[in-house]
């Protein structure tokens, strides 16, 4: 997928001024956000399993090539192939060569977002292959020639008017005056669209949310059922993950799970929780004739080590941008790659570059929020800052953000100078300002004063008036 | 500990006021009135020499002058019992992030943690360590109080600020909706992005006039001129004030942002 991460600020201007976004953004909150926070305290034992989770991520991600070993050895066993993939590129190519194997013409997809990360919907219409996204999001942002906005709900940046409008768009074979207000109308709609194509699809491809090593499994978590059809009816399923969704065990998956939904929709438990292991068995009724996982690197591997490892904890729950006060601004196209919110704040620069990311580390108020939520404990803040670090060893900071910067730590450590001149500046801004109390107009400081007062400092510093002071006791005495 | 143990007891510890720039600068009512709950707490309070935490620089990627920032600031207030600062923000650098910033270099790194142990924020300080439970501050109206973000999240500063300005005569506290959502000030981040940091305080601001209250209150000066700012742009005569003015009842100094009164 092509970015406009560098673009960041104006991405966000045109997001800040986009009502329908402004709009659906506020339902945010009502939505996701308090809905987790019920499902947190309905279950006493949450912040347990939040750090069983956490534990269990942090022990696969240390002996992540031995599980991944595993997986491979298990999956192979269970009939099913493994495809390692360096780069966007070898998963991309690996994908197409199995369509061509099947002869297809149509591919069904659920929801994965590596489908995203690899650019894979343009590269396989550019080589004959149609893919037919059947999540309902997912369908909706295609027929919009739209990329998803946030990880789980990738068409929250749409109300129901919108979509009602991008169906009668799209449905022209359908009665034009037909009823589209209530979203059962809008679901029902999509679910008949799609019914023929799931059974015309050659092949089927998912993402995966986990892989458990000792099984060779893949597992998908969804809420409408697509998943299963798209992954059940095709000859062939081809099961899109990157390294770090392994899980060593069953039971290990079973304690993440119970923390997912209630992290992520607030549900107790998705309606669908899939386990694909391997291809279809003489004695099943049905599934597919193949399956194939494509395990994709794409520079996580070098991630490991370093003190960016946390991140490849993120079970993609989505809690940090529900919960973001930024993400809740400007929504999630801002950010201008797949990964929106905290996490992709931090995951983005690892898989495209701080060069080119490097405003959304940036854009955070590290205000913690992302942090006090995430299920895996991820320190998401210090993360952002390790990135800030690299931009300014690299010196891709603004220049004038690194040369103000400079001069603020000269002059802060040398405390003689700076008192001088914070002095100096206290009283001179205190009476350029007395008559009003703050200023409306300040060099330097016009993006905050184009929209709020500068307080005006009251006069003498604390340290001057300290002084006085401790001086007039001293001569009291 | 060193010499403080000759002028310090028990009863009455050395406490070094880390004043924070902000406060030293713009409004430095705010550490007076710091200093007289602390005397009212039965502490000694000191002003050792002092200029930034260092959070700037700490926070744009420049470790090298944070890691000076911060080795000078921990010399300067190992002597005392406590450091304390009337702000979250300043008072998580000290406590959370000098540890991890020094966390390389044996020697600091330890005088770090050391010092992280006895560091606090003023309201947490007040009530958790000094175990204030009484004020004799007075203050007629309705007050907000709005959650500084590092004081909630970096120390646990929320239940202390309530609890003593439940003991402010004649004030009555309504809760803010959205009182821990952060006000889009962020230190730098608002410099970097004022569009997104404006609509993040005009959301607060918004939030704050729905309570009806005539007065808002917070932990940290950075937040409350941020909200401040926005109040008074667009005209809601809403007071700003931080926490330690009223329960010190220093209630003469204008708010912020406001002009001084006639006469």
């Amino acid at each position: 997928m092509l970015t406009t991460s560098p673009a960041f600020k104006d991405n966000a201007h045109r997001a800040l001024g986009d009502p329908v976004l402004q709009r659906a953004l506020a339902l945010l909150k009502t939505g996701f956000h308090e809905r987790r926070q019920r499902a947190v305290d309905r279950l006493p034992e949450f912040d347990a399993l939040r750090d069983a989770a956490k534990a269990i991520k942090d022990h696969t991600l240390a002996h992540l090539d031995w599980y991944l070993e595993r997986f491979e050895v298990n999956c192979r066993a269970a009939g099913g192939q493994v495809h390692w993939c360096r780069t966007p590129e070898e998963a991309r190519q690996t994908v197409l060569a199995l369509c061509r194997r099947f002869n297809a013409r149509t591919a069904t997809k659920g929801k994965t977002m590596i489908a995203e990360e690899i650019g894979l919907n343009e590269f396989l219409e550019e080589n004959g292959v149609e893919p037919v996204e059947t999540d309902l999001g997912e369908y909706i942002i295609q027929l919009r020639h739209e990329a998803p906005s946030h990880i789980i709900a990738p068409a929250i940046h749409l109300t129901r008017t919108e979509v009602a409008e991008t169906f009668r768009a799209a449905h022209t074979d359908l009665d034009p005056a037909r009823p589209l207000d209530e979203p059962r109308a809008l679901v029902a709609e999509a679910r008949a669209r799609l019914r023929q194509r799931f059974l015309d699809a050659d092949v089927g491809i998912t993402g995966a949310n986990f892989l458990i090593a000792e099984t060779g499994s893949s597992v998908i978590v969804t809420n409408e059922g697509n998943g299963d059809l798209t992954q059940l009816l095709p000859k062939a399923h081809i099961v899109l993950a990157s390294l770090e969704k392994v899980v060593p065990t069953a039971e290990d998956l079973a304690v993440i799970l119970r923390v997912l939904a209630r992290s992520a929709t607030g549900q107790d438990m998705s309606v669908y929780t899939t386990v694909s292991t391997g291809p279809k068995r003489p004695s099943d009724l049905d599934g597919p004739g193949e399956y194939h996982v494509v395990l994709l690197d794409n520079g996580r591997s070098e991630l490991l080590g370093s003190e960016f490892q946390e991140i490849l904890r993120c079970i993609r729950c989505g809690a940090c941008m529900n919960n973001c006060p930024v993400y809740g601004a400007i929504g999630g196209h801002a950010y201008g790659w797949v990964y929106p919110g905290p996490m992709g704040a931090v995951l983005t620069p690892a898989l495209i570059g701080i060069e080119h990311a490097g405003h959304l580390p940036n854009a955070s108020t590290f205000c913690g929020k992302c942090e006090s939520v995430c299920t895996m404990h991820i320190p998401l803040p210090k993360l952002m800052r390790h990135w800030r670090e690299r931009e300014y060893e690299r010196k891709l900071s603004p220049r004038t953000m690194r040369a103000g910067l400079k001069l603020w730590a000269f002059l802060a450590k040398r405390p003689a100078l700076y008192h001088a001149l914070t002095g100096f500046a206290a009283k001179l801004l205190a009476a350029l300002g007395r008559r009003h109390g703050s200023f409306y107009n300040l060099p330097l400081a016009g993006g905050w004063t184009a929209t709020r007062e500068m307080p005006a400092p009251q006069g003498k510093t604390f340290r001057e008036q300290w002084r006085e002071r401790q001086h007039n006791a001293g001569t009291a005495r | 500990m060193t010499d403080s143990a000759a002028t310090s007891s028990k009863d009455r510890p050395r406490v070094g006021l880390f004043v924070t720039c902000l406060v030293d600068l713009f409004r430095p009512s705010i550490g007076f009135a710091a200093v007289k709950l602390l005397e009212q707490a039965g502490c000694t309070v000191e002003v050792p020499e002092q200029t930034c935490c260092g959070q700037p620089a700490y926070n744009s990627g420049d470790r090298v002058d944070a890691k000076a920032l911060a080795r000078r600031t921990i010399a300067a207030f190992e002597p005392y019992d406590y450091v304390v600062a009337p702000s979250g923000s300043c008072g998580g650098m000290l406590k959370e992030h000098y540890p991890q910033l020094l966390a390389d270099e044996p020697e600091w790194g330890l005088r770090a943690k050391e010092l992280a142990t006895r560091t606090y924020e003023l309201i947490a300080f007040l009530y958790d360590v000094r175990g204030m439970r009484s004020v004799a501050a007075r203050c007629t109206g309705t007050a907000t109080y709005h959650d500084a973000c590092s004081g909630l999240r970096e120390l646990n500063v929320r239940d202390q600020p309530r609890a003593l300005l439940a003991l402010v005569a004649g004030l009555r506290l309504v809760e803010l909706p959205g009182a821990e959502t952060c006000c889009g000030f962020g230190g730098t981040f608002c410099v970097k992005y004022p569009e997104i940091s404006d609509r993040m305080v005009a959301a607060k601001a918004e939030d704050v006039v729905k309570t009806g209250a005539d007065l808002l209150l917070a932990g940290d000066l950075g937040c409350l001129m941020n909200m401040a700012g926005k109040l008074k742009r667009d005209g809601h005569q809403v007071a700003v004030r931080h926490i330690a003015e009223v329960l010190a009842g220093d209630l003469d100094t204008p708010p912020i942002a406001a002009a001084k009164a006639k006469g």
